[in-house]
C-alpha cells in the first residue's frame, strides 16, 4: 500500500506472508528438526481391538543394536488424560485415558510401550521384538451393539456404554405437533467414521533444557497451551516446567487440536533419558490410531403444515465417538455440537432431541472440521428433500419458505443467531444455477437417458464461540477468550501475537493485514508470533472457525491499544491535544495539518531511548496487550451450495460435474484465503460425501493402513467450485470477520447426496448415508430395475 | 552400528555429497536427516502421496520408494534447487499468486512434480495439468488453484497470455497496490 493511500490491507487479498518459505523448501515442520544426540521413538501398539493386557516382554528388544530403552506404563508411571463435564451422572460418565495402555487395550493401535533407539529405522525393528500377551475380550463395535443388554463393557466407569446422554431441548407439545402434522417425514441417516487426515501426520520433539528448567515439546498440535496444561500434570511437573513449540506444521483439521498421549510419552521418554526424543507417526499409525471423527446415526421425525412450515422436530442421535474420551473436548464434543445448533438455518416451531456419546473400540474421536454439522445439516437438508417431494414443492421452495429472515432471530433450540444472508444467497445461488444452465443440462441428460441431479444445501456455522457458549456446553476447561500483544520495535517494526496457530489458514497474513492497517505500517513490517508458550500469551489455540473471529479480534484491540499510546505520546511530541492528532501510515500527524507530524521510528525512539521525554506518568517501551470474548451467542458465518451431479448408470460412479459456493463469512479479511478455505472445505466435505470411510473389520480390526485403502481424493475427483460473497459483517468486533474456516466441509455433503439422489429420482433408490460408494448406487438403481421388472411382469 | 554400512555420493542440486549410510535407508531419508535438505516432506512412505517427489534425472520420482544407493550416478533435483524465499522462481510465483498452497506441507512435491511434468509437456492443456497434479495429494486446497498455478505458468514460460484464467475474476485489482 502506498503512503497516505487510504486503501486498507483489510479485504485484499494480499499475498501471504508465509508463501516464500514454504515454496523454497524453507519452512520448519517438526520432523525437520534435529537435536544433538537425538533419540527416535517408535510406539509398540494394540493387535487387538479389546483385550487384557496379561504381560509385556521387551528383554529382547532391550538387547537389540542402538536401543536405548523400552518404556511401558509401569516403568512411566505418568498421570493420564482426563477431561470432564460439569453434568450430572445420568448425562455424563468420566472415563480416564492413560498415556500408555495399562491393565488393557480398548483398540487396535492403542500404544502399550515405547521404544527409544538411536534412528529410527533401530526403533521399528526393536518395537517388533516387544512381546505382548493379551487376553482377548469381545469387542464393541457398533452404536447398536454398543447399547444392547449384555453387549461387552468398554469401560467399567460406563457399564451402558455410554459416556454422554443428553436431552437438551423438548418444546412442551410437540408429540401433538408430530401427531396432527399434514406431513411427517421420518429418517434414518447414518454418516462414516473419517479421518481429518492432515498430510503430515502427528510428531513431536522433546528435550529438557535445563538451564530454562523446562521441558521443551516441539510439537504438532493446534492448542500448545493446553497441552502444556496436560503435559505438567502427567509428567508431574510445574506448568512453568514445561514449553510447548509449535513449528509450521502440514494441517491438523482438528486431529491436532486435543492432547496426544503419544506428545506427552515422548516427553515423558526424553526427561527419563536426559536426551532428545523425536517421534514421528507414520502413515499407517495416523489412519489407524490417531483421532477420528464423524461416525453418527440419526433416527427423526420431522413434521411439516401442508403449505410446506417446517413445524418440529424430533431427534435422536448417537455419536460412536470410540474407546477414550478426548481432552479438553470430552466425548460430549460430537453430540453437543449436534443437540445445540441442530435446526441450523430454519424457523423451527418444536424441537426436542437426544444427543448421546456411546463408547466403542475403535480409534477415539476428535473435533473434526465442522463437527458434527457437516451430519446434521445433511439430515436436514435431506429432510427439505423428502418434504419438498410428498408436499409437490421445489427444492427451494421449501426452503425459502422455512429460512430465517429477520435477525436477530432467538431460535427455539435457545440461541440468538446474528444477522446472516441465509435467504439471499440460496436465491443467488438459484440464479446461478438458472444463469449455468444446470436444469436445462439436466432434461437433455434425461432425454439421452443419462442421470442428472441438482443438490441443495443452505447453512449457518456458528464460529465466535466464546467463553459463554462453551461454558453451556458445560465443559471443564472452558474455551473462549484470547489474549493478544502488540509491540513495536525502534525500527518501527511490529510484532503481534496469537494463542492461535496457523496451520495453512493464513493467519501471518491476515492477522497482520488487521494489526498493519490500525497502526498504519506496511504489510511486511508486521510478524505474527505464534505457537509458543513462552513467548505468547495463554489462549485457546485454533479450533471451530474462531482464530479471526476471536483471536484476529484480540490481535486488533491490542493493535488500537498500542495505537492509543502512540497518539497519545505523538500528540505530546507534537505539542497537540490527544484528540487533535491521528495515525496516518508511517506516524502520528495533526489533524487537518499533515505537515506536522512525527514519525513512528521518531516515536519509538523515545519510548525506549529517551524516555526522559515522555508525558508524565506515560510508561516506556510500546508493548500493548489486550484480550478478547465473547458472553453472547456468538455469530455465524452462512452459505448455500449447489451441486451438479451425474450418476453414470453402468458402474454407478457418481461425477461432479460443477459445484457452486455462495458464502457469507462477514467482512473477508481476504477474499483468497476466505476462497482457498472455502474450496479446500468442500473438498473435505466431498470426500466424506463419495469417498473416505475407516472400516473395521469384526474383530475390530482396522480396513486401512494406507493410502491404497483409504480413498481420499485427488485432482481428477474434485471439480473447479465457484465462489461468489455475501457481506453481513459481525456486530461485535471491530474487524466484522465472522469465520471461514470450516464452513465448505459442513456444507458440501449435503449438496452432494442431494444431488445423487435428485439424479435417481424416480428410479426408487435414494440414499440417506454417507459416504456414498459407486458400488452403493450401481446396487441401488440395479435393485431398483430389477423391483420395478418384476413389478411389470 | 551396522557394519555393513556404505558409501554413497550422490549429485543432489548440482553438488556432490558423499554419505555414509545403511543399505536400507531411503532416498528421502538421506535426503532430510543426512543432507538437512528438508524442503523434501514425508507423507505416507508408500509412494502414494507424491510429498517426497523429486526429480531425478529430470523425471518426477518418489523418494520413499527409492534406497538412496539406487540414486547414485543420477542427477537429483529437490525443491530447494528452485528459487529462494527473496528470489522465487516462476512456478513458485504462480503458486503463491494462486493460492496454490495452505500448510505448503505438500507444496515442494507438487512444485518438483509439476517441474518434471512442464519440462516433457511445456504446453499442456488443463485437462492434462489436471491429470499430472493427480498424481499427489493435497488435503488443504481442493487442488484447483494448484492446477491454477501450473496452467498459468506453462502459458508465461509460453509468454502467452494468462490474463483469462480464473484467477483474474478472483482476486480485487488493488492485490498489485498492496504487494508494491
Ligand atoms: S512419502 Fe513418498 S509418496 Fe508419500
Ligand atoms: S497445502 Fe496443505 S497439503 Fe497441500
Amino acid at each position: 500500500m502506498k503512503p497516505n493511500s487510504t486503501k486498507t490491507l483489510v479485504g485484499s487479498s494480499a499475498a501471504r506472508r508465509e508463501d516464500p518459505r514454504l515454496l523454497s523448501g524453507r519452512g520448519r515442520f517438526v520432523d525437520d528438526m534435529h537435536a544433538p544426540g537425538m533419540l527416535h521413538a517408535v510406539f509398540v501398539r494394540s493387535a487387538h481391538a479389546h483385550a487384557r493386557l496379561i504381560g509385556i516382554d521387551s528383554a529382547e528388544a532391550q538387547q537389540m543394536p542402538g536401543v536405548a530403552a523400552v518404556f511401558t506404563a509401569e516403568d512411566l508411571r505418568l498421570g493420564p488424560i482426563v477431561a470432564g463435564l460439569d453434568r450430572p451422572a445420568k448425562e455424563w460418565a468420566e472415563t480416564a485415558m492413560p498415556i500408555l495402555a495399562s491393565g488393557k487395550v480398548r483398540f487396535v493401535g492403542e500404544p502399550i510401550a515405547v521404544v527409544v533407539a538411536s534412528d529410527p529405522y533401530a526403533a521399528e525393528d526393536a518395537a517388533e521384538q516387544v512381546d505382548v500377551s493379551y487376553d482377548p475380550l469381545d469387542p464393541v463395535l457398533g452404536d447398536d451393539q454398543a447399547l444392547s443388554a449384555g453387549a461387552p463393557v468398554v469401560h467399567e466407569e460406563a457399564p451402558q456404554n455410554t459416556l454422554v446422554d443428553v436431552s437438551l431441548f423438548a418444546t412442551e407439545g410437540i408429540d401433538r405437533i408430530l401427531d396432527e402434522a399434514h406431513t411427517v417425514v421420518e429418517v434414518d441417516l447414518r454418516t462414516g467414521r473419517q479421518n481429518a487426515l492432515p498430510l503430515e501426520t502427528r510428531g513431536a520433539l522433546a528435550q529438557w533444557d535445563d538451564r530454562s528448567e523446562q521441558m521443551v515439546v516441539h510439537t504438532c498440535t493446534q492448542t500448545p497451551h493446553q497441552v502444556r496444561t496436560v503435559a505438567a500434570e502427567s509428567l508431574g511437573l510445574l506448568e512453568r516446567q514445561v514449553r510447548i513449540v509449535v513449528p509450521d506444521m502440514g494441517g491438523g483439521f482438528g486431529q491436532k487440536c486435543v492432547v496426544s498421549r503419544e506428545e506427552i510419552a515422548t516427553a515423558a521418554a526424553a526427561l527419563r533419558l536426559r536426551k532428545p526424543v523425536k517421534w514421528i507417526e507414520d502413515r499407517r499409525e495416523a489412519l489407524t490410531a490417531a483421532f477420528l471423527a464423524r461416525q453418527q446415526h440419526y433416527t427423526a421425525r420431522a413434521a411439516f403444515s401442508s403449505d410446506g412450515e417446517f413445524l418440529a422436530l424430533d431427534v435422536d442421535v448417537i455419536c460412536d465417538m470410540g474407546a477414550y474420551s478426548v481432552y479438553p473436548f470430552t466425548a460430549g464434543i460430537e453430540p453437543l455440537m449436534a443437540s445445540a445448533e441442530m435446526p441450523g438455518v430454519y424457523r423451527l416451531g418444536a424441537y426436542r432431541v437426544r444427543g448421546r456419546a456411546v463408547t466403542t473400540n475403535k480409534a477415539p474421536t476428535a473435533p473434526y472440521r465442522g463437527v458434527s454439522r457437516p451430519q446434521y445439516v445433511l439430515l436436514l437438508e435431506h429432510i427439505m428433500e423428502r418434504a419438498a417431494a410428498e408436499l409437490g414443492m421445489t427444492s427451494v421452495d421449501i426452503r425459502r419458505r422455512n429460512l430465517i429472515t429477520e435477525f436477530p432471530y432467538k431460535s427455539v433450540n435457545n440461541i440468538t443467531y446474528d444477522p446472516g444472508s441465509y435467504l439471499e444467497s440460496l436465491e443467488l445461488c438459484e440464479k446461478l444455477v438458472q444463469e449455468r444452465g444446470w436444469p436445462q443440462m439436466q432434461q437433455k441428460a434425461a432425454e439421452e437417458g443419462r442421470r442428472i441431479g441438482i443438490g441443495y444445501s443452505c447453512f449457518s456455522e456458528r464460529t465466535g464461540y466464546g467463553t459463554g457458549a462453551f461454558a453451556q456446553r458445560k465443559m471443564k476447561a472452558v474455551p473462549g477468550f484470547d489474549l493478544a500483544e502488540a509491540r513495536m520495535d525502534f525500527t518501527g517494526a511490529v510484532t503481534i501475537t496469537s494463542a492461535t496457530i496457523n496451520h495453512g489458514q493464513s493467519h501471518e497474513t491476515t492477522m497482520s493485514q488487521i494489526a498493519a492497517d490500525v497502526l498504519g505500517v506496511e504489510l511486511s513490517a508486521v510478524r505474527l508470533e505464534q505457537g509458543d508458550t513462552e513467548r505468547v500469551p495463554y489462549g485457546w489455540g485454533t479450533f471451530a472457525s474462531r482464530s479471526i473471529v476471536v483471536g484476529g479480534s484480540a490481535v486488533r484491540n491490542a493493535a488500537s491499544r498500542l495505537k492509543e499510546k502512540m497518539l497519545a505520546l505523538g500528540a505530546h511530541l507534537l505539542e497537540a491535544e490527544a484528540d487533535q492528532v491521528e495515525m496516518h501510515h508511517g506516524g502520528v500527524r495533526v489533524l487537518g495539518e499533515p505537515e506536522r507530524s512525527v514519525s513512528h521510528t521518531e516515536i519509538a525512539t523515545v519510548a525506549y531511548l529517551q524516555a526522559q521525554r515522555l508525558p508524565e506518568g506515560m510508561p516506556p517501551g510500546l508493548s500493548e496487550s489486550d484480550s478478547f470474548d465473547v458472553f453472547n451467542d456468538g455469530t455465524f458465518s452462512n452459505a448455500t451450495h449447489a451441486a451438479l451431479v451425474e450418476v453414470h448408470e453402468g458402474t454407478g460412479q457418481p461425477e461432479i460435474l460443477s459445484f457452486l459456493c455462495v458464502e457469507d463469512c462477514g467482512v473477508a479479511i481476504n477474499p483468497q484465503v476466505v476462497e482457498g478455505q472455502a474450496r479446500g472445505g468442500i473438498a473435505q466435505g466431498i470426500a466424506g460425501a463419495l469417498f473416505e470411510e475407516i472400516e473395521y473389520d469384526a474383530a475390530g480390526h482396522p480396513l486401512a493402513g494406507s493410502f491404497m485403502d483409504y480413498r481420499t481424493p485427488t485432482a481428477q475427483e474434485i471439480p473447479d467450485i465457484e465462489i461468489h460473497h455475501l457481506e453481513t459483517p459481525c456486530l461485535f468486533n471491530e474487524t466484522g470477520a465472522k469465520g471461514a474456516g470450516e464452513g465448505g466441509t459442513i456444507g458440501a455433503p449435503a449438496a452432494v447426496v442431494n444431488a445423487i439422489n435428485d439424479a435417481c429420482r424416480g428410479t426408487g433408490a435414494e440414499f440417506s448415508h454417507v459416504p456414498i460408494t459407486s458400488r452403493d448406487i450401481h446396487a441401488a438403481l440395479f435393485a431398483a430395475t430389477t423391483t420395478s421388472k418384476l413389478q411389470e411382469a | 552400528m551396522s557394519e555393513n554400512k556404505q558409501l554413497l555420493t550422490l549429485q543432489v542440486n548440482g553438488e556432490d555429497h558423499e554419505v555414509i549410510c545403511d543399505p536400507r535407508m531411503t532416498l528421502v531419508d538421506v535426503l532430510r536427516h543426512e543432507l538437512f535438505l528438508t524442503g523434501t516432506h514425508v507423507g505416507c512412505e508408500h509412494g502414494v502421496c507424491g510429498a517426497c517427489t523429486v526429480l531425478v534425472d529430470d523425471k518426477p520420482a518418489r523418494a520413499c520408494l527409492i534406497f538412496a544407493a539406487q540414486a547414485e550416478g543420477r542427477v537429483i533435483r529437490t525443491v530447494e534447487s528452485l528459487g529462494t524465499p527473496e528470489e522465487l522462481n516462476d512456478l513458485q510465483e504462480e503458486f503463491s499468486r494462486h493460492h496454490g498452497l495452505q500448510c505448503g506441507f505438500c507444496t515442494p512435491g507438487m512444485l518438483m512434480l509439476a517441474e518434471g511434468f512442464l519440462a516433457e509437456e511445456p504446453n499442456p492443456s488443463r485437462e492434462q495439468v489436471r491429470e499430472c497434479i493427480s498424481a499427489n495429494l493435497c488435503r488443504c486446497t481442493g487442488y484447483q488453484t494448484i492446477v491454477d498455478a501450473v496452467e498459468c505458468t506453462s502459458k508465461r514460460r509460453q509468454s502467452a497470455d494468462c490474463s483469462g484464467c480464473s484467477f483474474a475474476a478472483a482476486v480485487p485489482q488493488n492485490k498489485e497496490e498492496n504487494q508494491a
